[in-house]
């Protein structure tokens, strides 16, 4: 389903002809960036998920089970929304939506959970483990495990399961057992130490199904390649309508896994500027935020060398975020590799942009994001709005056209938005008038 | 012990305590900072007095994920405190003049942060012996390697019951000084019970060519301390030390607690191989 797809006549891949093609890079290393950081206990349990899912890769038994996992247990292919009214608030561009939203479980955390639960059962393990922050990954990992037969344990931070109550609710109705990480900053960083100690301890009988493009070699490889078919639907889809490749994609960056999804199909396009958002919390200048390409350094964490925000002893420095699914102090080392070759741009977005995208997705589109995707809403406006500043176009003067991964529906976050928006209480209209004049 | 101007490496001293002591090393570790520095450089002293080795310092670090909750906690502390990674090299160098190695374990982006040759330069002058390193496998550590051969310090890798045989020995090449063996799957912490892995453990990471392999992971009695002794060259301890010195009791207490917890572990490692001399091929026959 990919070459097919790749439209003649288009501005592609005339370097990238010429050398490898970066969609095809293989760990552990991605430039300068990943590798295997972690106890020795670990590495013939990695050794064996590397090779379990290079030959299932190969192997239609597997490739088929997933495609009709896919389409009949998921939805997929999800659906390209171009959205007119919001498009109004981003100077002129045109504005598709990836509805990773519209996924079974609610975003696109499923397509890596499939993957990795049917390569469980092809290693015989009867165990899963997960980290969750928002919780999106904990559901998907819940749900694989219901259907696919198999223990399920999800390690959250303790002020995750207080920030995403309903998701928790959700996974235990599923069959997990939910446990929230007492130590450290409470968040999805600590939930992952908690889930290495487990695995180390359990490695034999357990596979640990990280959730997205960070961690160990395989699993930056690996977590992508079980997320390539977003952006390969979404380069077929935007084309099919348009005729042309768009001009630039966006994306919410925690770990990474909806962006490189999105961005992999496009990464040999020169002419497709590629944009990754990451959380900015309430200012990059407070230092509370979780904009690592802003205010880390190259330093490694939970296995990988990659951007990091740490302190000048390399220990690990509080994230923050509105959105628990971007609360994290590294990113995944693919991220690094295409941010210091200049492929992809990194820039942050604060709670309060990301907020207001939120809003006027809901207002103008009837479309409820999850806080994590708003922060791609709102630099996609970002984008489009320095586009026509800047007087740029598509080619023959068509307008600018703009590839959003909305990675995940917005259910879990109603109470924060609720909160946030002062919807709750009696003052709630004063209150969103006075929000009103930010946006 | 008498201060001597260079300790020697720990290699150096398992030989000695193997063939003149007839007797395995107990390494004991702390972690620098807990409950602060001053205090951590009292809690080392009592350990080196009461009969530990070697000594393994701990650098605190945000996310230790091959610690359990005891060491987690201490960790906690001494980074509570301010404990700061340029406050290792004086302890280092405090706890050398006693006459003992001194390793340090650290989680790797603390010297990757500082630096991974200053930080084996400023180590080597402080008398350190070398580093532990817990998430560093010899396929990552091209740098570490090249610096701990430029500043003569010792690399401890470790290997798991996890270990086929190709990696041991390349663990087994590429450490220096020697090899740690984590007696079971898991964590750091007090165990009641430590695998009979780790038996097979030391005798195939021997087989695989390393001359002293050290045990550790859950060790925390006299009594646990022999039966590891029978077989390892040295017994490493670190939660059973940081457990009495946890808690509100008064400090001259903790350091009470602390020797009488060393000098158990101290009788274990001396009684490992009294009356057993039959056995003392599959401890000393690998050496060259």
């Amino acid at each position: 389903m990919t070459d097919e797809t790749r439209a003649p006549g288009t501005t592609s891949g005339t370097s990238a002809a010429l050398t490898a093609r970066l969609a095809d890079v293989q760990g552990p290393y991605f430039g300068e960036f990943g590798g295997r950081f972690v106890p020795e206990a670990l590495i013939a349990a990695l050794d064996e998920v590397e090779t379990e899912y290079r030959k299932a890769l190969g192997d239609p038994a597997f490739t088929d089970e997933l495609a009709r996992l896919h389409r009949d247990y998921v939805g997929r292919p999800s659906p390209l929304t171009e959205v007119q009214r919001f498009a109004a608030h981003a100077g002129g561009a045109r504005v598709f939506l990836k509805r990773e939203d519209l996924n079974h479980t609610g975003s696109h955390k499923i397509n890596n959970v499939l993957g990795q639960a049917l390569l469980v059962k092809r290693m015989g393990k009867k165990r899963l483990i997960a980290e969750t922050g928002a919780g999106q990954h904990g559901v998907a990992t819940a749900t694989a495990a219901a259907l696919m037969d198999l223990e399920c344990v999800i390690y959250m931070g303790e002020e995750d399961t207080r920030r995403q109550a309903l998701n928790v609710a959700r996974m235990r109705l599923l069959g997990a057992e939910v446990i929230p990480v007492t130590i450290g900053s409470r968040t999805l960083k600590d939930a992952i130490n908690e889930a290495l100690r487990d695995w180390v301890a359990n490695v034999e009988t357990t596979h640990y199904l990280l959730g997205t493009v960070t961690g160990p070699h395989p699993f930056p490889e690996m977590v992508r390649e079980f997320h390539r078919i977003i952006g390969e639907e979404a380069r077929g889809q935007v084309l099919e309508r348009t005729g042309r490749l768009p001009d630039a994609v966006a994306a919410c960056v925690g770990g990474g896994s909806n962006a490189l999804g999105i961005f992999n199909a496009f990464l040999d396009d020169d002419g497709v500027a590629l944009f990754g958002f990451e959380a900015g919390g309430e200012g990059v200048e407070t230092g509370r935020h979780a904009a690592r390409f802003s205010g880390g350094a190259p330093g490694v964490l939970h296995g990988a060398r990659s951007y990091l925000m740490q302190d000048d002893d390399g220990q690990t420095l509080p994230s923050h975020s509105v959105s628990a699914g971007l609360d994290y102090p590294s990113v995944g080392p693919a991220h690094s590799w295409l941010h210091d070759l200049g492929r992809a741009t990194y820039e942050p977005v604060t709670d309060v942009e990301a907020m207001d995208a939120f809003r006027l997705l809901c207002r103008t589109e009837g479309i409820i994001p999850a806080i994590e995707s708003a922060h791609a809403l709102a630099g996609a406006l970002r984008v489009g709005r320095a586009a026509e500043a800047e007087g740029r176009t598509g080619p023959d003067g068509l307008p600018y056209t703009i590839l959003v991964n909305l990675s995940g529906r917005g259910d879990k976050d109603v109470a924060t938005a609720a909160r946030w928006f002062g919807l709750l209480d009696a003052d709630a209209g004063e209150d969103l008038e006075n929000k009103e004049g930010r946006a | 012990m008498t201060v001597t101007a260079t300790t020697p490496g720990s290699a150096a001293t398992l030989a000695r305590l193997r063939d003149e002591e007839g007797r395995p090393a107990l390494v004991g570790y702390l972690p620098i900072g807990f409950p602060d520095v001053q205090r951590s450089v009292e809690a080392l002293n009592t350990l080196v007095d009461h009969g530990v080795d070697m000594i393994e310092l701990g650098l605190p670090y945000t996310d230790p994920v091959m610690d359990g909750p005891t060491i987690q906690a201490a960790a906690q502390q001494a980074l509570d405190s301010g404990t700061r990674v340029r406050d290792l090299f004086p302890v280092v160098e405090a706890v050398a003049s006693r006459g003992v190695p001194v390793l340090v374990m650290t989680y790797w982006n603390l010297v990757l942060r500082y630096g991974v040759d200053a930080f084996a330069s400023d180590l080597a002058g402080a008398g350190g012996a070398g580093l532990i390193t817990p998430d560093l496998i010899p396929d990552e550590a091209g740098r570490w390697i090249a610096a701990s051969e430029a500043h003569g310090l010792d690399r401890v890798f470790l290997v798991a019951p996890s270990s086929t045989p190709e990696r041991l020995a390349l663990t087994a090449r590429a450490s220096r000084g020697f090899v740690y063996a984590a007696s079971t799957m898991g964590v750091t912490g007090e165990r009641t019970q430590v695998g009979a892995r780790a038996e097979q453990l030391v005798a195939d990471t021997r087989a695989a060519g390393a001359e002293h392999v050290c045990v550790g992971l859950g060790v925390s009695t006299g009594v646990q301390a022999a039966q590891v002794g029978r077989f390892a060259d040295g017994v490493i301890v670190g939660s059973a030390f940081v457990r009495p010195l946890l808690g509100d009791a008064p400090w001259t207490d903790r350091l009470t607690a602390l020797a009488a917890v060393t000098e158990d572990l101290a009788s274990g490692v001396r009684s490992a191989r009294a009356g057993s001399t039959g056995d003392s091929s599959t401890t000393s026959g690998e050496t060259s």
